[in-house]
């Protein structure tokens, strides 16, 4: 048994972490959740020289200030977990503050190596870094690499693996951060030391320095630690402040801000980086960004990117979707030739096969909508789309990241509500993140597509596109004016800082677009596979049973009789009024089932909307899930045309019966949009909301 | 020389950082940001209704609303 070292990987949004990661361990990854909050955890094994490395993906941040989950999560990984080795990954284009996050890990102690990633655009950049230099002024291993392209991850993943086998202390970095607060610094990490103040779990300089900086998670363990001690602290560390804010006008927490870049300013100064250009000249980002981002051209073109995304989606996921379709229609038309009639039977046709291909057959359709939108992630359009719509939403009392969560929940229809909540954790003020939250799920999700899409394909489909982008629209304004009521409500309070880096535009990777879209998909199968055939299987058992009192068959046995008697046998005449019987049993079983009884209850008032029962019946299945609204209504429908007997799709079925007209389709459009969000979504509100 | 706040500049006018005048949270952020004192910013443009601001800072881009740049006191060449 080799031996095995936690590793941990952290670094700027942006830096490149997450293809860096992938480089590092391939498909080697397990993803899953840090204890008692939902932030992604992801872990992944290299193996080198006989030694194991557990790499852990911290989530990307600016800091290690105890402000957002992130960092939160970040940094009691490393103080609680203590990893061997933190592989910091710093974007070389972006250098200066890049090293502001590493340099919060050097006061934290732990053995750093420095992956200098993104050297081919700093070279494309006229920038030239000096990484032996670096590596003696900061007196640690720094590898120049390209995660994209995988150069420089062995040597990286070497010289790693060297580091994690050495057995070392922590030592804080000693920077200066001035002399009022050096002295204090010293007298107060004096103090923490005689009274073994936290020191089973902080270095007492580091406890010092946070103490400092007025940090809330160490205030509250102070206090639970040894509180008379933490107030003579706080006592020196309020009269440093009034001190400062006399003498400077600042805190001792801007103080040190300002000394960590003096820090970083002071190593880069030393010969390590060199411009070739001015610093501040204009990159083929900055210019594309003139046009953009630029006030009329700009909205313009982000309305045409949208409507585009709906143009490739919909238009190149036509065809593989009618394969699929017409897979699973061959596939029951085989069992239902194979087997004799029965429960089982009807079980796999009307329930599992009914069910599950209605599902899948908007596989494709969800995959090319996940890689539209992984594209725009990725290139940083969305980033665009946020600055650009910030003002708009600061009206409603949101936030410019609310985008993101309103796009992934599906502001871009096809997306899902559950990372779209997900992604609230962006939003660092609770009241904005609980109106985003909340609201997100007004969103066209990728499991109201396929209604939706059934819908308009049906009875609008001269209109595909266009319709598809007025109820997109139609999300938002409701998501929007909820959002605006809840924060002039429930929600009152002040707005979050928007201050946000905007990352150039880079072309993304092949592989990168294909493993998120992957991902996602993957994702919307296993629902398909487990919850979704689950509900399927049990709407079947509530739309089947109680079966048909034996009166009432005999009934319909006589009257096939009389219909037999009464034609010619292998007439189309004989045919037709044999299968409206049939129609006629189907229709009064499920009548008389469970479901038939809740949705025809629920006539009494769903008739306003036009809604029958069989209607009805999806809608309440659509509580635990929205995808099973279509393999609901194809179930209820099958059933009431048993498969085979006649080939036709559900959109040829709809479009035969009485009663579905274009005005009720769009009637149900509205209400399975805001009507409520599905059961997971649900559960995973309430644990974002906490 | 004169000094101004950030909210007063023009399109592709620079300068240096002279003070952030803000702490609590978003002093903090603004800070992490590389926006220090001593540091040089351009400013890039306006989003397409006046708000948030985009600056060049230290070879990046970054975006703050204009009630936050009010806090930043720059010194720029007359
Ligand atoms: N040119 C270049 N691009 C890179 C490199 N590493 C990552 N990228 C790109 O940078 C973008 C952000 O990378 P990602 O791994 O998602 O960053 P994260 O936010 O830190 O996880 C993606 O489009 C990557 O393809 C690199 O070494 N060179």
């Amino acid at each position: 048994m080799s031996a095995e070292f936690k590793i941990a990987l952290a670094g700027n949004p942006n830096a490149g972490k997450t293809t860096l990661f992938n480089a590092i361990t391939g498909a080697r990854q397990h993803v899953g959740n840090y204890p008692g909050v939902t932030v992604e955890k992801k872990e992944g094994i290299y193996e080198c020289d006989g030694k194991r490395l557990k790499i852990v993906d911290l989530p990307g941040t600016y800091s290690l200030a105890a402000y957002s989950v992130e960092e939160i999560v970040a940094r009691n990984f490393l103080l609680q977990e203590r990893p061997r080795v933190v592989i910091n990954i710093v974007d070389a284009a972006n250098l200066e503050r890049n090293l502001y996050l590493s340099t919060q890990l050097f006061e934290i102690g732990v053995p750093v190596i420095i992956a200098l990633n993104m050297m081919d655009v700093a070279k494309e950049r006229g920038i030239a870094i000096d990484c032996r230099k670096l590596s003696d002024l900061l007196s640690l291993p720094v590898v120049p690499i390209v995660a994209r392209k995988g150069e420089g991850v062995d040597e990286l993943m070497r010289q790693t693996a060297q580091l994690a086998a050495q057995e070392r202390e922590w030592r804080p970095a000693n920077i200066s951060y001035g002399e009022d607060m050096d002295e204090i610094l010293l007298t107060m990490e004096e103090k923490i030391k005689a009274a073994s103040f936290l020191t089973d779990l902080y270095h007492p300089r580091w406890t010092a320095l946070k103490l400092l900086e007025a940090d809330s998670q160490l205030r509250e363990a102070g206090i639970r630690a040894n509180k008379k001690l933490y107030e003579e602290l706080a006592g020196k560390v309020k009269k440093i402040s009034r001190h400062t804010m006399r003498t400077l006008e600042t805190t001792p927490e801007a103080i040190i801000a300002d000394y960590r870049y003096g820090y970083i300013k002071s190593i880069l100064m030393q010969g390590v980086i060199s411009h070739q250009y001015d610093i501040n000249r204009l990159y083929t980002s900055d210019k594309i960004d003139k046009i953009l981002t630029q006030r009329f051209i700009g909205p313009l073109i982000m309305i045409g990117v949208l409507f585009g995304l709906y143009q490739f989606t919909f238009g190149l996921s036509a065809l593989p979707m009618a394969w699929v379709t017409d897979f699973f229609d061959l596939m029951a038309r085989g069992v239902n030739h194979l087997m004799a009639d029965g429960p089982l039977k009807s079980l796999l046709i009307s329930g599992i096969i009914a069910g599950v291909g209605g599902v899948l057959s908007f596989v494709p359709l969800i995959m090319l909508m996940f890689m539209g939108l992984a594209f725009l992630e990725d290139s940083g359009y969305l980033a665009r789309v946020a600055f650009m719509l910030d003002r708009i939403f600061r009206i409603f009392g949101l936030h410019g990241n609310s985008v993101m969560a309103y796009i992934v929940s599906g502001g871009i229809a096809g997306g899902c509500a559950v990372p779209g909540v997900m992604a609230t954790r962006t939003l660092r003020s609770p009241r904005e993140r609980m109106a985003t939250l909340l609201t997100a799920p007004f969103m066209n999700c990728g499991a109201k597509l396929p209604i939706l899409a059934l819908l308009i394909g049906t009875f609008f489909a001269k209109y595909q596109a266009g319709f598809m982008l007025f109820l997109t629209l139609l999300a938002w304004v409701t998501a929007l004016l909820t959002a605006k009521f809840l924060r002039l409500t429930i929600l009152k309070g002040e707005s979050t800082p928007f201050i946000m880096e905007m990352p150039p535009y880079r072309f993304p990777t092949f592989k990168g677009l294909m493993i998120h879209t992957w991902e996602k998909t993957w994702h919307y199968i296993q629902k398909a596979g487990t919850v979704i055939l689950g509900i399927s299987i049990l709407m079947w058992v509530i739309m089947s049973y109680p079966a048909l009192p034996a009166h009432q068959r005999q009934a319909l046995n006589q009257e096939r009789q009389e219909i037999i008697n009464s034609t010619s046998a292998g007439s189309t005449h004989r045919q037709e009024m044999l299968s409206g019987i049939d129609r006629k049993e189907a229709e009064l079983k499920l009548k008389n089932s469970v479901a038939g009884y809740l949705g025809r209850g629920l006539e009494h008032v769903s008739w306003l909307a036009g809604f029958n029962w069989r209607t009805n019946i999806a809608l309440i299945g659509g509580v635990a899930a929205k995808e099973v609204i279509v393999s609901t209504l194809a179930t209820a429908y099958s059933m009431g045309d048993k498969v085979g007997s006649d080939k036709g799709s559900l959109a040829q079925t709809l479009t035969r019966s009485p009663g579905w007209t274009p005005v009720v389709s769009l009637s149900l459009i509205v209400f399975v949009m805001f009507y409520s969000p599905c059961f997971i979504t649900v559960v995973c509100i309430s644990k974002e909301a906490g | 020389m004169s000094k101004v706040l950030m909210r007063q500049m023009a399109k592709n006018q620079s300068g240096t950082i002279t003070a952030v005048k803000v702490g609590g949270e978003l002093g903090r952020r603004i800070r992490e940001m590389g926006i220090v004192p001593g540091t040089i910013i351009t400013i890039q443009g306006r989003a397409p209704l006046n708000d948030p601001v985009a600056l060049r800072v230290m070879g990046g881009t970054l975006t703050l609303r204009n009630n936050e740049a009010d806090h930043i006191e720059i010194e720029v060449e007359d």
